[in-house]
């Protein structure tokens, strides 16, 4: 059980969200849910979050932009942020690493390669 | 695990109706000579959302149509091909596709596989001829992906150029061989490996021995030797690793993608990745590496301390390659909902049976209230004041807490109005009209189960004007019409009342051919009926003036249907028409089908509830203006009408105080154009009352739609106005 760490997941889509959030908290993380980049980063702002988990493709403030702007944010500089990306879009990878991402998860995903990936990243 | 999702499914099930919902919505109103990119954009997200959706829970001929749509709309998005009218029917028709295959999955019949074909290869044919003309440009032509050969098995279509990794097309194809250790890998993690690499293009496996621990593949791919490197470094130990360029076997063909169907490994690899993941439906089509990580990234595996400098991946721990086995979520934790404050959504999903308890059970707290301050109007106010003042604040509380629960059923009407820019497109186009929708007051609520029921009938309606109302351009241009006809909905509050109309400028009813109508049909009518009257003859079982049934409108479900639908919401249905301008058809409905608005009337000792719906006005008759008819029945001059009278207390046999019409009170009531006067003995007021079924909890009674518990306790009937004054229409005939 990972007790104490608290996990930002945003995603658009309320079924994969619920379903990041049973999984995460599953595991003994606690989790916070965002519905867009806006959303997240509002929270970002009044919270400490020890991984941020984010979907690209969102109304509002998309997944790379919120990227960018967590980045620019001191607290968040070091702080694993793990990208969902969909099948092969290389391209979307290779954005994402340009705007900080720690490290990409494909969609669809399974609940055992989420808490693997978050395992191997969160401290 | 695969269990697990299902608790899922549910809020899936919903979110991905409203994505395709949204979707149509943005389709229809995309204007295509010139698409607005945030609309195009908006649609794209609707199909990945739901492709995401579908992905995760394992629905994967969802996750099919989907990708197809997405692939195609992404291009449009792109700028890459031009939209055309075409493809937004495409589009909707595939949406219909996603919703049956939802539907099907919800276990609400099956899902039509040779439509999904149909349009699957549409959507095919499209993307092939954007591929083509892309492809003109780039002289190169992409060999499909490994992921469709599922579709085009069932479609039996000739391969066609979908999209491909970006990176195999980037650069020139090139051949590395790759030695590792698979020392400590579990066969998991080489298996995902294998076909994380299937996804850079062409993987041979040269050698794979158990004893020597050593892996040799050769791998042809369009990618950098940097992203193999990324792929593989995160699985096995990148001490023991090489890749080097094969340059004894430069393949002969440029660009090449992953097109590994005809490769024997290719069978052992997906056959062994199958093994590996039909556990988890999920994962079934995923070819690829589920997750990786950027080296040099913030917080990568490795990397934790040093961030900047460390580009390559050397520093990769050990212990990568020996993946613990992570933390399945704990049984006992389950949580499907998470309704810890952490979780801040604006809104949350209630069960609607949830909600119908709470309001029952305020309908409850209505009637102790009532009692209670019945019961309090007894005692001295000056002894009591505290007790009175404290009762008052008891009513207003009451009836807030009435009207905020019962707002949590309210929905807007446009979960109805949505659903018609499709039906008019449709439909229009199947009838060579031009017809134009004006929706007007969209947000307007009313209680869920009425918006259900209201759909029917009212999709009903909107069909009937396109058929029967608007005319055909040609003859709207002759009579000196725009030839785009307009069909006008229009939503308001009037009252305790939602006011639904449905209006045209078509060609308007025809009272002459009504009439000769309703004469074959031997309905009773005669000259002196008003327009209204006539107009409703529409409503009467098995009327159709249209010359010839079409499969629009006259199949059937005639008039007659939606008019009972809507009495039996409580409603009722009016008709305005002018010949040649057009035709009105108004729903009066009231707002909630739990709480009425009623006149209590007493007849002897009992005491009914008439809706207040029906009642035009109350009057006490004179002698002079009461007729009686042929020995069977009364009937009463108001205003230059001879209404039949219905005497209550006949009706129920109770003794009534007078059976003298001049000494009580004769409610009108007025029900789609018929009226009647009802003769009771005194009216009391005007209540909320809460509506008890009485069929649930007794029979069903000639005369009565429900029953309510007065402040006092007692049992009130609530009178069925429109049956009332039917049944006296048949007598006075």
């Amino acid at each position: 059980m990972e007790m104490g760490k608290t996990i930002l997941t945003v995603d658009d889509s309320a079924s994969i969200r619920q379903m990041v959030t049973f999984t995460l908290k599953g595991a003994g993380y606690e989790v916070i849910e965002a519905v867009d980049g806006q959303d997240a980063l509002d929270k970002a702002n009044h919270q400490a979050f020890n991984l941020v988990l984010t979907d690209i493709n969102m109304p509002r403030m998309d997944g790379l932009k919120l990227l960018e702007r967590l980045r620019d944010l001191a607290h968040y500089k070091n702080i694993p942020i793990l990208m969902l990306t969909t099948e092969s879009d290389e391209q979307m990878k290779a954005k994402g690493r340009a705007a900080g991402a720690t490290g990409w998860l494909v969609k669809p995903f399974n609940p055992e390669s989420l808490l693997e990936v978050i395992k191997k990243v969160i401290n | 695990m695969s269990a697990d999702l299902e608790q899922f499914y549910e809020v899936f099930f919903e979110e991905s109706s409203e994505l395709l919902a949204e979707m149509e919505t943005c389709l229809l109103g995309l204007d295509i000579s010139s698409p607005d990119p945030e609309d195009l954009n908006a649609i794209f997200r609707a199909a990945h959302s739901i492709k995401g959706g579908a992905g995760t829970f394992g629905f994967t001929d969802m996750t099919e149509m989907t990708h197809m749509l997405e692939s195609l709309l992404d291009k449009l998005r792109k700028g890459e091909i031009e939209i055309r009218p075409e493809m937004i029917d495409a589009f909707l028709r595939a949406g219909d596709v996603i919703k049956g295959q939802l539907g099907a999955h919800r276990g609400d019949g099956e899902a039509d596989v040779a439509v999904a074909a149909e349009v699957g290869n549409e959507l095919k044919l499209f993307s092939e001829q954007a591929d083509i003309a892309s492809a003109e440009q780039k002289e190169a032509s992409k060999p499909p992906r490994s992921e469709e050969h599922q579709i085009q098995a069932t479609n039996n279509t000739i391969p066609v150029a979908e999209e491909t990794p970006s990176m195999a097309s980037k650069t020139e194809a090139a051949r590395f061989i790759i030695a590792f250790s698979s020392n400590g890998v579990n066969p998991k993690s080489m298996e995902n490996l294998f076909s994380s690499l299937e996804a850079f293009g062409k993987l041979e496996k040269l050698l794979l021995s158990d004893e020597e621990q050593l892996c040799k593949l050769r791998l042809t791919t369009g990618a950098c030797e940097e992203d193999v490197w990324e792929a593989l470094a995160f699985v096995v130990d990148p001490s023991q690793l090489t890749i080097e360029k094969d340059l004894q076997h430069e393949p002969s063909s440029p660009a090449v993608g992953n097109n590994i169907a005809t490769e024997p490994i290719n069978s052992t690899v997906s056959e062994n990745s199958e093994k590996a993941t039909i556990d988890n439906p999920a994962q079934l089509k995923q070819s690829e590496a589920p997750y990786g990580f950027f080296p040099g990234a913030p917080a990568a595996p490795g990397d934790a301390e040093n961030t900047e400098k460390n580009e390559t991946v050397s520093q990769l721990p050990a212990d990568c390659n020996t993946s613990a086995k992570p933390n399945n979520p704990q049984p006992g934790s389950k949580q499907p909902k998470s309704n810890t404050p952490s979780s801040e959504s604006s809104s949350i999903r209630v069960s609607i049976e949830k909600v119908d308890q709470m309001i029952n059970l305020v309908g409850e707290l209505v009637i102790t209230q009532a009692m209670l301050t019945q019961t309090a109007s007894e005692v001295d106010p000056v002894l009591y004041e505290k007790l009175n003042s404290g009762m008052n604040q008891l009513e207003r509380n009451t009836r807030d807490l009435q009207e905020a629960v019962m707002s949590i059923r309210m929905l807007p009407i446009n979960f109805v109005f949505s659903r018609y820019p499709r039906v008019v497109r449709d439909v229009a186009a199947k009838l060579d009209k031009k017809v134009e929708l004006k929706t007007v007051g969209e947000g307007t609520e009313l209680d869920k189960g009425l918006i259900e029921k209201i759909a029917d009938p009212l999709t009903h309606l909107v069909r009937n004007s396109l058929d029967h109302g608007i005319e055909s351009p040609e003859k709207r241009i002759a009579a000196g019409k725009m030839a785009k006809g307009t069909i006008t909905l229009r939503a308001f509050h009037q009252g305790g009342n939602i006011v639904i109309e449905v209006g045209d400028d078509g060609a308007g009813l025809n009272r002459e051919k009504i009439m000769t109508k309703a004469k074959e049909r031997s309905i009773a009518v005669h000259e002196g009926m008003s327009d209204q009257e006539v107009w409703m003859l529409i409503f009467e079982p098995g009327f159709s003036t249209a010359e010839q049934v079409t499969d629009v409108s006259g199949r059937g479900v005639g008039m007659d249907v939606v008019k009972r639908n809507i009495q039996s919401m409580g409603g009722r249905v009016e008709i305005d028409s002018v010949f040649g301008v057009g035709t009105r058809i108004t729903i009066r409905l009231p707002l909630t089908l739990a709480i009425l608005d009623g006149l209590s009337v007493a007849v002897g000792d009992q005491m009914f509830i008439v809706p207040l719906t029906y009642i035009t006005e109350s009057l006490q008759a004179r002698s002079t203006d009461i007729k009686t008819v042929g020995g069977v029945g009364r009937v009463v001059h108001v205003r230059g009408d001879y209404l039949p009278v219905i005497a209550l207390h006949e009706v129920f046999n109770i003794k009534p105080d007078s059976t003298n019409i001049e000494d009580g009170i004769l409610v009108i009531l007025d029900t789609e154009g018929h009226k009647a006067a009802m003769f009771v003995d005194a009216l009391i007021g005007q209540h909320q009352v809460v509506i008890k079924s009485l069929e649930k909890n007794y029979r069903r009674v000639v005369g009565v739609s429900g029953a309510t518990i007065m402040g006092d306790g007692k049992v009130a009937l609530i009178l069925d106005s429109a049956g009332l004054v039917m049944a006296s229409q048949n007598i006075s005939m």
